[in-house]
């Protein structure tokens, strides 16, 4: 095993017209970090998740996850929410658990249950009668209740309103084990920009930017939100 | 209530001031067990990394003590504390003193305000 839950190397990714969603990607996480993917809309983020998620295969470099190609294996270690639902509006809550015992050997139903419980969501509810928010609360618990070596978070933040918003940052510090990394795409930087160690920015397809978050404070002595803006003040087509 | 961090700083050292305020008002005294990394890391709504950061700044201060199974202490030496405290107040009255001198107030000045406002405030709070 490596140092790196993730490593990638000179990964494209370009989609059937032409675009080119990712451009010669090289980078390395390391265990045990919480890291935030941070860039503009249609910057990449989301394409970068979910090649890690296997859900999306690159064009040409070359990507590993606890040392496996993204496939059968490196699923197993792997705990992704997407950005959008997969499941059912017709299912209940608890069916989605029972969904989640099925497919991953690291679901621990009991603490998933628990947390649902403090949040005060009935687990008969079918997910159409939730809230957005409640919505976003259910999947999140599910995808946090996986040992996951590595947990890949699409904008877990976005949509949700900022009680809600600081229950999913809490989840996220009290759910991840230490030797876990957790990857989390978004724009809103300084809403989580306290929770992160260090940060991957991506514009254009291209990383931008690496780094951890106190030497962005202590070089620049700014935020890393501030100091985003400020370099994209700077950039032509923003 | 996460707590509220100035965007120039970096998060760690904030962490540490925090803490180093609460042994030295007391809600955390000489000896006693500190929280986990943990909650700490819970409560104020931050990295558990930039917790273990802070801790270990402090170990290095002095003014707390890991150990290896038991977790982390204040240290019971209260001169310690004391020292360290009142470099933070020559720190800061440093800092005002200069400022106040360059606006050109004098010692008078400044010592006659620095008393209103003292008395004024523990009117009102029945602190200090």
């Amino acid at each position: 095993m490596s140092g790196y839950v993730v490593s990638v190397r000179e990964l494209c990714k370009e989609y059937s017209g032409g675009f080119t969603a990712l451009d010669r990607i090289n980078v390395d996480l390391p265990y045990g970090q919480i890291i935030g993917l941070l860039g503009p809309n249609g910057g990449g983020k989301t394409t970068f998740i979910k090649i890690l998620a296997g859900l999306l295969t690159p064009t040409s470099g070359s990507v590993e996850i606890g040392g496996y190609a993204p496939g059968v294996e490196s699923k197993k270690i792997v705990s992704y929410l997407p950005e959008r639902t997969y499941f059912n509006s017709w299912m209940t809550v608890k069916e989605c658990i029972g969904f989640f015992e099925d497919f991953y050997e690291d679901f621990d139903s009991r603490a998933a249950k628990e947390m649902l419980n403090t949040l005060g969501i009935n687990i008969d509810a079918k997910l159409k009668t939730l809230s957005k928010g409640t919505k976003e609360k259910v999947q999140l618990v599910l995808v946090m209740s996986r040992k996951a070596q590595l947990y890949l978070l699409d904008e877990p933040i976005a949509g949700v309103d900022p009680a809600a918003r600081e229950f999913i940052l809490k989840t996220i510090i009290s759910n991840y084990n230490s030797n876990a990394t957790v990857l989390i795409s978004t724009h809103l930087i300084s809403d989580i920009e306290q929770i992160l160690d260090s940060f991957v920015f991506i514009n254009q397809g291209k990383i931008f930017a690496r780094g951890s978050v106190d030497s962005v404070r202590e070089e620049k002595g700014m935020s890393l939100d501030e100091f985003f803006r400020e370099v994209f003040r700077c950039l032509p087509n923003c | 209530m996460a707590w509220q961090f100035k965007p120039t700083v970096p998060i760690y050292i904030q962490v540490v001031s925090v803490i180093k305020s609460r042994i030295f008002n007391g809600e955390y005294p000489p000896g006693s067990h500190l929280p986990s990394v943990r909650e700490l890391a819970q409560e104020a709504s931050v990295n558990p990394n930039t917790v273990q950061k802070a801790f270990g700044e402090l170990e290095q201060s002095g003014l707390i003590c890991t150990f290896r199974t038991a977790g982390r202490n204040v240290t019971e030496d209260e001169e310690l504390i004391k020292r360290c405290k009142e470099d933070i107040c020559r720190k800061y009255v440093n800092s005002f003193v200069n400022e106040m001198s360059t606006m050109g107030l004098s010692r008078e000045d400044i010592l006659s305000v620095l008393d209103d406002i003292i008395k004024s405030q523990t009117e009102k709070e029945g602190g200090l």
